[in-house]
Formats: structure tokens, sequence, C-alpha cells
């Protein structure tokens, strides 16, 4: 009961101003028959915080954590260095323990925060104007599918055979309600992204077409020819970025002629945390735009003695002010991780982004050559960042969970993003970050063949 | 004349102050402006030590990125100053009262924020083999039973991103279930007082949303929501405790005439902190409810997030859920049922709504918080919320219109209107004056109901010695306003900032920086080389 203040006393004297017997008797709209007297049965009463800590510490120790494994895993969430004056300043209390900035004349600290995350996830993507974020890249990708609809007013979806299985998951839940229709594909083993087939299935009814860069294989896509392809039908391109790392060593979407730019922001500043909370990132190219973007945005304005301050604004596209016509029913931001993304690359900077992407490129072309030198593997990839494909002789799932006995985590099998897909069942994504050691990937290695031999 | 003392400090000398009470850096004493980092910042600094250049050819395939991205960076101690500087520009639950109704600030123990860093919870990617992350599972099962008998449920999607990603979750398992049985339904009932999120989501999730009278004492006309049910309603989206601050005492009886109808109740969880322990939704008849672990089980709201959105089912919605879920088994091992072994398991899921398993982050949070309270401490958490919010609504209602004082006690929120105010005074200059006491305003204007609304919810981690401060000011500030004090107006005038223009933010939107032209000698960032 550490974190109730009121006592005994206190609770007497208030009943007494408000004039009611006991707390009890503030709850007679409860019908009584439903009204709980006393602690639920079968839940345990109120422990310390040594208890509770020694609780979950044990709950914690059943999890093999990345730092003590060989490890490999990407597919949507990376395991990068993030520098310990990030998590230092987003656990000040002004920031940690703040809500939503509506007043802005004592929010001035996340709005500008954010001000300045939009403005460099814009540059990063290479696009005009960026939100204060998302819930994840997952939800990002499906507004942009629904943001795309509203833009063209067509229905017809066209998603990439190499975009994350999760996200095309996504759209799919989400269009069977919007009567979108989804045209998808299954990703095909071939060195480079089928760029021909999926340009052959545009039309004059697609909204969008939505491809990922680089792709869930590990391939760059050429975005500048899907863009062409994309807007000569009148359609949008999206494109997903779940790898923002990549984008201090690759072309940005933006400047390939991508329409609206999604993607995950977890590999800078936010770290895995089985998942989430994750930091959706959303960005469009052409200002005109803007008015059809989901989410918060902030601005700059003055204040009224002429003082350049921030504010929330365009809140008429938004749910609490539009209601049923809302762009998006989207109440929240990643605010926290969005801090954490803007202090790790306020930390990198242009400089440290390049070399820490360098690095990242530098560690999976070792990688990818030690595997390729594994009898009966064969790495997929003519192009890659920090992620490629290994092709293995047997169901990948299994190794993967063969080697996790021995502490290394190989990577993603297909198996386990594509299920039901026999032929890609020997696929293993591998990703490699700054955080691998050499030593890593010979073990890594070594395992492989041990498993394979 | 003061004699000087031996360091030479002499009390009484006139104050050299600078017209205006301005400085020559901006700054106050510990008021300190703060400039963007893109105008400190430059292309060639860096706060990280790096790995020296490698040289090796590249397999980018001809996608290397050759023009400058643009972005600033800070050396180690200037990020640290720039981002604690601006950190000092925010108020906070950390340095007081933040009376928001409907979204619940409270107290947040940093024992929780020790328990998420734990490497077991940090340190775990989301597709590892479920071997290796039992004990993530174990977190995201013992929340999950907590949260069902807590609410006297069935079942628990978990992986609902926020409040609002719930809502639609439930509304999907909604039209799932009336798909199932071939019943296409059109029309989702919203009563006037619901969350702006709640039409929202019912239209996102393709229906058409109609809305519902409340009556005079704040609660929802069931006569006239009984009146409009039929076999084109899928649904009503209630929210209990409502937005005047109300509990809904018909709630069983509107769950019964909807289902009896063929529809579904979804009830708005938001405010489930106001009768946690006390009454359990399932018991009410309620199908759907999210929770928001940010609110009920604190956990921080981060500047506006993450949240994380849970959503309670009932038997009737459970096989509809979304994917993944976790499966506790007779030996004690945990499963993930995702796509893999839906089919033979979760036949029925309507699928996934985001990527991975949800927000473990707050699950761990969340769940050190229950174990924290406790059933017998969660009920007291109802308890002294109510506690509090009648003790404020009391206090004050001979100074501020309370106009549903005589509906019963309140919940966890009190809400006000602005009428007796002088002609011109607003609710809004009343909040602003509220800053200047040193205090976050309380929510405004919402719920519509209401004119001029104040919606203040103290939440159950405020002592008294606090209310009664808050309340001598809220009572002095609502005298103010009654009085036509014209210095409201211009409040705030100790903040950071005076009030926003935010009409010209709206109509020429700044929202990036761009670069200012260049003043001679002054490379910018264009012009410093990128590598």
């Amino acid at each position: 009961m550490r974190y109730l203040p009121l006592t005994d006393t206190d609770r007497e004297a208030m009943l007494g101003v408000i004039g009611a017997p006991t707390i009890d008797a503030l709850f007679t709209d409860v019908p009584s028959d439903l009204y709980l007297d006393g602690p639920i049965d079968g839940l345990p009463l109120h422990a310390s915080e040594m208890a509770v800590e020694k609780h979950m510490r044990h709950l914690s120790k059943k999890n093999l954590a990345a730092a003590d494994a060989a490890f490999f895993l990407g597919a949507g969430a990376y395991r990068h260095h993030v520098p310990a004056t990030v998590d230092h300043l987003i656990q000040r209390g002004e920031f940690l323990t703040a809500y939503t900035p509506y007043q802005p004349e004592i929010a001035q600290g996340t709005l500008q925060m954010l001000f300045e995350f939009q403005t460099q996830v814009a540059k990063l993507y290479g696009c005009a104007v960026a939100n204060a974020s998302m819930y994840d890249g997952s939800t990002a990708c499906w507004e942009a599918v629904a943001m795309a609809g509203r833009v063209t007013k067509k229905k017809r979806v066209v998603l990439s055979g190499a975009l994350h299985p999760h996200y095309a998951e996504t759209v799919k839940t989400m269009a069977r309600f919007t009567e979108d229709e989804i045209a998808d594909a299954l990703p095909s083993l071939t060195p480079q992204p089928d760029n021909a087939g999926l340009i052959a299935r545009i039309d004059e009814q697609t909204s969008c077409v939505v491809v990922q860069y680089p792709d869930i294989l590990g391939r760059i896509p050429d975005l500048a020819e899907l863009a062409e392809a994309a807007h000569a039908k009148g359609a949008l391109l999206i494109a997903v970025n779940t790898e923002p790392v990549a984008l201090g060593a690759i072309k940005s979407p933006g400047e390939q002629g991508a329409d609206i730019v999604v993607g995950e922001g977890q590999s800078i500043g936010v770290g895995l945390q089985f998942g989430g909370p994750y930091l959706g990132l959303f960005a469009v190219r052409d200002p005109k735009h803007v008015r059809q973007m989901p989410g918060r945005l902030c601005g700059e304005t003055v204040d009224a003695e002429g003082k350049r301050g921030f504010v929330l604004t365009l809140s008429t596209r938004e749910q609490h002010i539009r209601r049923e016509k809302a762009t998006s029913n989207i109440c929240t931001n990643s605010g926290l991780c969005a801090l954490a993304f803007s202090i790790h690359l306020t930390l990198l900077g242009e400089k440290g982004l390049r070399a820490l992407a360098a690095e990242n490129h530098r560690l999976a072309c070792i990688a990818a050559d030690r595997l390729a030198k594994v009898p009966g593997a064969k790495v997929l990839n003519d192009t890659f960042f920090n992620e490629f494909t290994v092709l293995l002789p047997k169901d990948a799932r299994e190794i993967v969970r063969a080697l996790a006995h021995d502490s290394v985590l190989a990577g993603v099998s297909l198996g386990r993003l594509f299920p039901t897909v026999d032929a890609l069942s020997g696929g293993l994504v591998v990703a490699v970050t700054e955080t691998t050691t050499e030593e890593d990937i010979e073990t890594l290695g070594n395992a492989l063949e041990e498993v394979l031999a | 004349m003061t004699t000087p003392n031996q360091s030479g400090w002499r009390p009484t000398l006139t104050l050299d102050r600078r017209a205006g009470g301005t400085t020559t850096t901006g700054n106050k004493a510990l008021m300190l402006e703060e400039p963007l980092i893109f105008e400190i910042g430059n292309c060639e600094t860096a706060g990280v030590d790096l790995p020296e250049p490698s040289g090796t050819k590249d397999r980018l395939g001809g996608f290397a990125r050759k023009e400058q991205i643009g972005l600033p960076g800070l050396s180690e101690p200037e990020t640290v100053r720039h981002y604690t500087r601006l950190s000092r520009q925010n108020y906070a639950i950390d340095l007081g009262l933040f009376p928001l109704g409907s979204c619940t600030m409270k107290h947040n123990p940093r024992l929780n924020e020790k328990i998420a860093r734990m490497p077991g919870f940090a340190d775990v990617h989301p597709l590892q083999p479920v071997d290796t992350v039992q004990g993530a599972l174990g977190v995201i099962n013992e929340l999950a039973q907590w949260l069902i008998k807590l609410t006297g449920m069935h079942g628990v999607a978990m992986t609902p991103k926020a409040g609002a990603h719930g809502e639609l979750c439930g509304i999907l398992c909604i039209r799932a279930a009336l798909e199932a049985k071939g019943d296409a339904r059109e029309v989702i009932l919203v009563p006037e007082s619901a969350h702006g999120t709640n039409p929202a989501t019912a239209a996102f999730a393709g229906y058409r949303v109609e809305n519902i009278p409340a009556t005079p004492a704040g609660r929802v006309d069931v006569a006239a929501l009984k009146a409009r049910l039929g076999p084109d309603v899928a649904g009503v989206m209630i929210t209990n405790p409502n937005t005047c601050g109300l509990f809904e005492p018909d709630l069983k009886e509107i769950s019964d005439a909807v289902h009896a109808a063929g529809g579904y109740v979804y009830c708005d969880g938001a405010n489930f902190n106001a009768i946690v322990g006390r009454v359990r939704p399932g018991d009410l008849g309620v199908d759907a409810m999210h929770i928001n672990l940010h609110k009920t089980f604190s956990t921080p709201h981060g500047g506006g997030g993450p949240g994380s959105g849970p959503v309670v089912l009932s038997e009737a919605l459970c096989p509809y859920g979304p994917l993944p879920f976790s499966e506790l088994h007779a030996d004690g091992t945990l499963s993930l049922v995702e796509e893999e072994t839906a089919g033979e398991r979760h036949p029925h899921s309507f699928g996934r709504m985001s990527a991975f398993h949800g927000q473990m982050g707050m699950f761990t949070r969340a769940l050190a918080y229950i174990l924290s309270h406790g059933s017998d401490g969660l009920r007291q958490v109802a308890g002294d919320a109510v506690l509090n919010a009648n003790y404020v609504l009391r206090a004050c209602e001979d100074v501020l219109d309370a106009p549903f004082a005589s509906s019963g006690p309140c919940m966890h929120e009190a809400l006000f209107s602005d009428k007796g105010f002088a002609e011109g005074m607003t609710t809004l200059d009343l909040a602003k004056g509220m800053i200047d006491e040193g205090y976050h305003p309380m929510t405004m204007y919402f719920p519509l109901v209401v004119h001029g609304a104040m919606l203040v919810e103290p939440t159950e981690t405020e002592s008294k010695a606090g209310l009664d401060q808050f309340i001598a000011a809220l009572r002095s500030l609502a005298e103010r306003a009654r009085a036509g004090d014209e210095s409201l107006k211009v409040a705030p005038i100790h903040a950071p900032r005076r009030r926003l223009d935010e009409t010209l933010a709206a109509r020429k939107p700044v929202l990036a920086w761009h670069e200012p032209s260049p003043a001679a000698g002054i490379p910018t960032l264009s012009e410093q080389g990128g590598s």
C-alpha cells in the first residue's frame, strides 16, 4: 500500500466533508448484488518491493537474453548498442511522467523534442513531413494503406511478396473491414527482388504498392523503378523500412520517389523488449498530403510575447475533434520511444549514423562470406545491408531450435514467418549488427556446420 | 545606508534590471532557453565512439547513399545538457498533481522501471524460440490471469498497443463473431458521453455510427437506446464509469437488451481504475473491454505514449481474438499460438493486428504494479480514487457549478462547468490560471454534454494535504472567474511560454525545421561536407 498516501484518519475526515459514512457508500450506483465487498478470491494480497522484485527477477531469468547468446535475429526487430545516456535521459521524470502535450505552455520540452524528432525522421526518409510517431512499424504500414485509399479514392492494394509477413497480415486484417482489396504474393527466392512481377500487378484500380526496403529477405529493391510504375497508374508507392540504421548507408525512399514512407524505429534507441513498445515512423514526401496523415503533428508557432514555441497542430484531422470522420482512430503516439530515438540519433549525428551503418554492413559481409562456406548452405542475396537469407538443406525451424540449446540464436526461420509455404522452409534470415563479434560469426558458422553434417 | 559585509555583498543595492526584465542570453536564472539541435549541432560531431572506416567493397547494389542526410550531432555532454534543459520546460506527475479527468495521471513507481530493464525482459527478441522466452510468456500469462479475474471475463487479447487500438480489437471481435453467424449488421450505437475515439473506431471498422443521447442526470438514456435496438445494430460502445464521472447503474439492463437483440456490448475501460476490485464488468454483461494498463496499473505516459490496451473478452467473443496469444499447458509450460498453429488451436481468430506480441515493456510494469498492490490494494485504489474525487467535488461545488452533483457520488473524477463565470471569462482562462498556480490544468471542454466542462481527476496517489492546497487554488481561481478578473485572460505569466498562437500553427503549418538563409562565416548543415 506504499503508493497510497491517505491515512485512515484522512479518510475519516474526508468522508466527513463529503457526508458519507464509508467509502463503500460512494459506490451506491453499483447494483448491490454485484458489488464486491472484499478482495477477489484466488488473487494474492499486496507484496513488498523486495518480494515483487524477487518474483519478477525469477521470471526474467527464465529468458535467454540476447547478450548471453551468439545472436542473429532480425526480421523487424534489431539489437543495437544503445548509449547509456539515452536511458538516463528518458528516465528523467519530466519526460517519463509527462502527459500528451495538450497544454503547450508547460510542455515545451516534449513539444520541442517532437519537432526535432519529426525533422530527423523527415530527413532520414527523404520526405517533407513526418508525424510525431505511431504505435509501431506494422500499424504505421496499415495506416499508410488506409491513407492511400483516402488520397487516391481507390481500393486495390498491391503488397510485395517480400513485405514482412506480420505487416502484410496486419494490413489484411484491417482491410477485411474496410473493403480494401488486397493483392498479395509470396516472396520469390531470387538473389534480387522481383520488381517486374510486382509492377505487373499494378493496374488502374490500384491505390498503392507496398514494398519493404530492404525487404524481408534482406535484399534492396529499386524503389525508383517501382515509383515510376506506380505513378504511371495513378497509385502511390509506400516504402516500408524496418531497419532505420540502413538509411545511414542506402538512399532514402523519399529521394527515390516513394510517396509515403513508414517504418519501425526500434533500432535507434529503443531496444528489443520482446516486441514492444516500439516506434512507428510515418512520413510523406509531398507536403500537400499532410492533411490526410494519421497521428499527431507538432508545429512551430509564437507565444503572446513573440517567442518561438511549439504546439500540437492540425488536430482537426484527429478523432477527438472529428469523431467518425477522423483520418484514423489512433489516439496516442510512442512519445517516450520517440524521445529515445531522437536522443540516440542526436548522439550519432550524420557522422555517427554513417559510421554505424558502415560497421553493420562490414560485419554482415563477413558473416555472409563465412556462412557461404558452410557445406550445404547457400547465401541467397546479391544485395543486402545488415541482414541476408541463407538457404539450408533442411527445415530451418528445426535448426534454430536445436542451436538455441547451445545459446546460439541463429536467426529467424522463414518457416516461422511463412508457416504454410513449404518451399520457404529452408530459409534462415540472419541479421548482424555492431553488437555481433567476429567470434559470434565463427560460432554460428561452426554450429551450422555441425548440425548439417 | 547598509555597511558592506566582508565579501562586499550589499543586500539593498538597486538591481541593474534590463528593460522588461530581459537578459542578454534569453535565460532567466533556472529558466533556460534552449535552441534546436539543428541550430547547435553539426554534421562533424558525434557523441559516440565510432569504429574506424573499413573501406571494404559494399554489397548495396548501387543504392549507397551519397547525398548528405542533414542530421546534426552533439557530443555527449552537449546532448545531456540539451535534453536536461528541455525536460525542465515540462510539467510532469513527478512535479505535482495532474488532474486530467479521463486521462488518469498517477504516481509511476520506479520499481517498475527497474524491472522492465532486467535483461531477461529488455534484451529479448520477439521471434526467439519459444523455449528461450518462457519467462516473458510467463509475464504475459500472469498478467492475463489477473485481468481476467479482476474483470470477470473469459479471456484476454494482449496485443493491442493502446486504448484506441484495443477498441478496434474489440469491435473487430464483434464483427468477426457476427460474420461467423452470417449476420451482417451495419450500425454501432455510441452514447453522447463516449470517448472521441469510440465513433472513430467504429467508423474505421466499417460501421455506421449513431449517437444515443444522455439524460439530464448525465447517464445513457436507456429508453432511447432500447428503442433504437434492432437487427441492424451490431453493438453498443459504452463508457463505464462514463465521462461525466458517473457509474452507469443500468449497464446490466442495457447489456441484456442488446444481447436479446443479437448485438454485443463494448465497454470503454479507460476508467477501470474507478471500479477495479469493486465490481466486475463481466457481471454487468460486457462482451469486450479494453484496459489502459498505463492508467489503471500505472505505466508512465512518457509525454504521450506508449500505451497498452489489452482487451478482455466474454466467452462469446473469445474464439475471435487476435493472434498471437499465449497458452498455458498442464505441465506449466507456455506456448505461443501464432499463424503456424492457429488453425488447430484458434481457428476463428480475426488475424493479426500488429507485428509481435504487444507492449511487453508495459506488461512487466503493470504486473509489478498489480503484485505490489495485490487484490486488497487494488480495491483500495478504486476506493481512494473515488474518495479523492468526491472530496474535490464537495469542497468546490459552492464556487464552481457541478452539473451532476445531485446525481449521486461521482466516481474517480469530478465534473464542473463554467456556469456562473463573469461575461467573457472562459474555462480556458481558469485552466491557464491553474498553470500559474503550479498545476497542470484539468481536462477542458470534455465531455461535450456540459458547457465549458472541467473534468478533474485527482487519482488515489494524492495526499489529503496536497488536495487541500489544490482545492484552495481551484476555489480562488473560480472566484476570480466569477468576479471577471481580467488578469486571468493573460495567464499564464509564469510558464516557460505565454499563451501560444495555435491558429497560426494550423494556418501556416511549420512541421519541420528548415535551414535559414546562411549567415556569413557560419557553415550551415548543407555546406559542411558529408562523408
